[in-house]
């Protein structure tokens, strides 16, 4: 008897340590990022760190500012945004209210595996369809802010689709027939009624898309350009935080290694705001239904 | 005068057979209140008026059903048919936005823009509504923390806003207290001036208290329709009467 | 009572599909409609639209990349030593393999665990269980390419296990352990309460309800969510070129570097001389990946036809 309840005891015991994982991970990583991280960015002066817009870091002096890919990964984002989150929505809302039912059948898992296509393959099918298309059409390179933004915001549409479907097939059937029992059309009722109803559902999804293209890596190293600048025209290359890791990390050395983890802290915070705000988002849309 | 006939009227969920040879007239401002026991296919015709069965799939209707000796089955407009034919639901459903919108949801759908017209339409729906007093002040908050009751009446004063000539009433008092079920009726009455109601409700003495004309339902049968007091002083039909006095006594 | 018999005969007696029903909206009178409100045709085209733009763009890049890389797939891409010649993919396929074996062996137990305790030992509005919630998502929200980084600095130099075999399992375990753990918890909140109560109305203790009646029962979607988590190792790059590494050959050891087949693909892509054997190494990493979402998603059903 002792015995077992001996083992009950111990086996709760495991499974807590097993939860409590997580917290450790998190804590491990913020240590061992901003540990590595926070000391170069103190060497090479924060300011110059985050605000400089010249990134040479063989150079003698070496220049460590990242400013120009903070900025590059702000403008892929939000190309992404424009592409994805207009298609995206409309496809959730298509998938929710206007979908016969056969054809919901085979969209539903279509979207899905859109998600499961991984990022590389992605990256190279830009590289090798979507930049020469851009360079034949537009001149340039090819490689650029509008072949990352067209791959990325194609990346993130089964996040915002499997998100905003769920939140609109959330709102009460009621608000729909309301607005329909007063002559509106069924566009109408779902517009006006409906979907405004999910906002906070759908904004979660955009906001879970942005994540996603900010973190987003191997797709863009190779369609960006990764050229240090802050583009002028769509059609000029680019280089975000996260392909300036990838590019530079195999080779570095000393501070300019250190610079490259500053990097990605820089990074982390961000997708730490995010996760923020996506939690905020959360738990206010909770307490209002 | 007749401002609905339904002549022959079938209705199918499916292979059940809901409605059985429903004939039936519903007269202009008078309140028609359809009772019966629940599943007897009287919320079924209600939604037929407004074309909300539309919405049920493997819904299929047969028969004749008339506005104004116009087929709403036929070439009207049936976001048309809605305007002219407002319903309020069992649950008050306002839209989770104010209540000045809310109102104003109707008007805009039909191309009204104007702010000073839709100020005064939301205001004239309002009174008519018996809430204005209530709500003036308040306008631009949520119609989500409304009272039920209030929010029942919000929702007539939404039917209301666009004007309709007929209000469809699915049981809207029988999630509310006897207090703003008692406000409701009283404003039944009021609005049968202007409109024709048809009613269903789950309370006979409900029925009693308002309708001119009352329809008992059993099975999918309309068993007997009569004016309210001679069905309840007088009913023709054994079912009806067992019905009726089962329920009373 | 002779009323409702009339009423079972009456069904059978109509056939319903003969019935030439009034409230079917024909295509005119939709139009018609529509002439009347421009605005809701518009919204109408925009949403199929978009919906049509989403699915072509699936269907493009998946019938591009099955038309350039299926006729690519020679023997000599699958031969079993990888020389600069044939930049053969079976040793980055084993590799994965042992790869995905490896991290889910770490990830699986504590993934598990942890959603055992969230869902069957943890009380309500716990302050802990909020907090772990928070830092599983916030695991979740984490880029690859920042669990590379902390991979390379915890694993490859602090622990100095190099580039290998365990750096890239720890840190892709890392990555996959909130997606197992959100499925498993998901999975085991819909084993009714009576099974509960049944095991414990028999005298069983908590531990053994829990190993013999609630994992049972919740295992198609344990299942589910770990092959979900395979099908995000398999497509996995940035976590792992800096801590697996992109030897070539097979990885021997825990302590030896590999690449994974994603990586392997990224390096021909990056190297640009194969491109030919790109595509077809991109047609095998969606044939897996597919494969196994699809396994995923039978599995995931027939844990809803167990409820039923």
């Amino acid at each position: 008897m002792r015995l077992n309840r001996f083992r009950e005891k111990a086996m709760q015991g495991v499974f807590f340590l097993t939860a409590v994982t997580s917290i450790a991970a998190v804590v491990i990583i913020c240590i061992f990022l901003f540990y590595n991280g926070v000391p170069a960015m103190a060497e090479i002066g924060f300011f110059d760190f985050v605000g400089g817009q010249k990134w040479a870091p063989t150079n003698v002096p070496a220049s460590y500012g990242i400013f120009d890919m903070i900025i590059a990964s702000i403008y892929v984002t939000a190309g992404a945004i424009i592409i994805g989150v207009p298609i995206g929505i409309l496809t959730a809302v298509f998938l929710a209210r206007f979908c016969p039912a056969p054809l919901y059948k085979v969209l539903k898992p279509a979207t899905e595996l859109l998600a499961g296509i991984p990022s590389i393959v992605y990256g190279f099918f830009g590289l090798m369809v979507v930049v020469p298309f851009i360079r034949d059409t537009f001149g340039g390179f090819g490689s650029s802010w509008l072949a990352a933004s067209i791959v990325l915001g194609v990346m993130i549409l089964p996040t915002i689709i499997g998100v905003s479907e769920s939140a609109i097939r959330a709102v009460p059937e009621s608000y729909y027939e309301g607005a329909l029992a007063l002559g509106a059309t069924k566009e109408r009722s779902v517009f006006k009624t409906i979907l405004p109803a999910s906002k906070s559902g759908v904004l979660a999804g955009v906001v879970l898309g942005i994540g996603r293209a900010l973190g987003e890596t191997m797709a863009v190293v190779l369609i960006a350009g990764n050229q240090v600048q802050i583009p002028h025209s769509v059609t000029d290359g680019l280089r975000t935080l996260t392909a300036n890791i990838v590019l530079e990390m195999g080779y570095s050395t000393g501070l300019h290694r250190q610079a490259l983890i500053a990097t990605g802290v820089v990074l982390f915070v961000f997708v730490l705001l995010i996760t923020l705000s996506m939690q905020a988002i959360k738990s206010r849309s909770e307490k209002r239904g | 005068m007749d401002k609905f006939t339904i002549e022959n009227m079938n209705l199918y969920y499916g292979k059940f057979h809901a409605l059985k040879d429903v004939n039936i007239r519903m007269k202009k401002n008078r309140i028609t209140a359809f009772i019966g026991p629940s599943g007897c296919g009287k919320s079924t015709l209600l939604k037929s008026l407004n074309r909300m069965n539309d919405l049920v799939e493997g819904c299929k209707i047969t028969g004749d059903i008339r506005l104004d000796n116009e087929d709403i089955y036929g070439d009207m407009d049936v976001n048309i048919l809605r305007k002219r034919v407002g319903m309020v639901f069992q649950k008050a459903n306002p839209f989770p936005m104010s209540i000045y919108d809310n109102i104003a949801f109707g008007p805009r759908t039909h191309g009204i823009k104007n702010k000073c017209e839709l100020d005064q339409i939301v205001e004239e729906s309002l009174r008519d509504a018996a809430i204005w007093d209530e709500l003036k002040d308040r306008l631009k908050k949520s119609a989500l923390g409304l009272s039920g009751g209030q929010q029942q009446r919000l929702c007539i004063a939404r039917a209301l806003a666009v004007k309709p000539e007929v209000l469809l009433m699915d049981e809207a008092t029988s999630a509310l207290d006897p207090i703003s079920t008692g406000k409701i009726e009283e404003l039944c009455l009021k609005l049968k001036n202007d409109y024709t109601i048809v009613m269903v409700t789950h309370n006979m003495q409900q029925a009693l208290r308002i309708s001119d004309e009352t329809a008992f339902f059993l099975l999918g049968e309309m068993v007997e329709c009569n004016s309210t007091d001679a069905i309840f002083s007088n009913p023709q039909d054994k079912r009806t009467e067992e019905y009726i006095t089962g329920r009373f006594g | 009572m002779a009323n409702s018999d009339n009423i079972k005969n009456d069904a059978a007696l109509v056939d319903v599909s003969q019935i030439k029903a009034i409230n079917k909206v024909s295509f005119k009178q939709r139009m018609k409609a529509y002439k009347r409100k421009p605005l809701s045709l518009v919204l109408l085209i925009l949403v199929g639209l978009a919906a049509a733009i989403s699915a072509a763009a699936l269907i493009f890049i998946i019938v591009y990349v099955l038309v350039r890389g299926v006729p690519n797939l020679t023997p000599e891409l699958f031969s079993l030593e990888y020389n600069s010649d044939n930049v053969s993919c079976m040793p980055s396929i084993i590799n994965t393999i042992i790869l995905t074996l490896v991290t889910l062996v770490i990830s699986v137990p504590f993934g598990v665990g942890a959603a055992i305790y969230l869902a069957e030992y943890a009380k309500r509005g716990n302050k802990l269980v909020k907090v772990i919630r928070t830092m599983a998502e916030t695991l979740a929200g984490i880029p690859s390419i920042v669990y590379g980084l902390f991979g390379m600095l915890f694993f490859v130099y602090a622990l100095n296990w190099g580039y290998s075999l365990l750096a890239g399992a720890f840190t892709l375990a890392i990555m996959v352990l909130p997606t197992i753990m959100r499925t498993t918890e998901e999975a085991l909140l819909t084993v009714p309460d009576s099974y509960r109560e049944g095991s414990y109305g028999l005298g069983s203790g908590k531990l053994r309800t829990i190993m013999r009646i609630i994992l049972p029962s919740a295992m198609p979607g344990i299942l589910a969510g770990i092959i979900l988590a395979v099908g995000r190792i398999v497509g996995e790059t940035a976590a792992l070129i800096y801590t697996y590494g992109s030897a070539t050959g097979y990885a021997a050891g825990p302590f030896n570097s590999g690449r994974s087949l994603a990586v392997h693909m990224y390096v021909l892509t990056n190297e640009g001389l194969h491109t030919d054997q790109a595509w077809g190494t991109a047609v095998v990493l969606l044939v897996l990946v597919f494969a196994i979402n699809t396994l995923s998603a039978f599995v995931a059903k027939k844990l809803g036809n167990n409820k039923r």
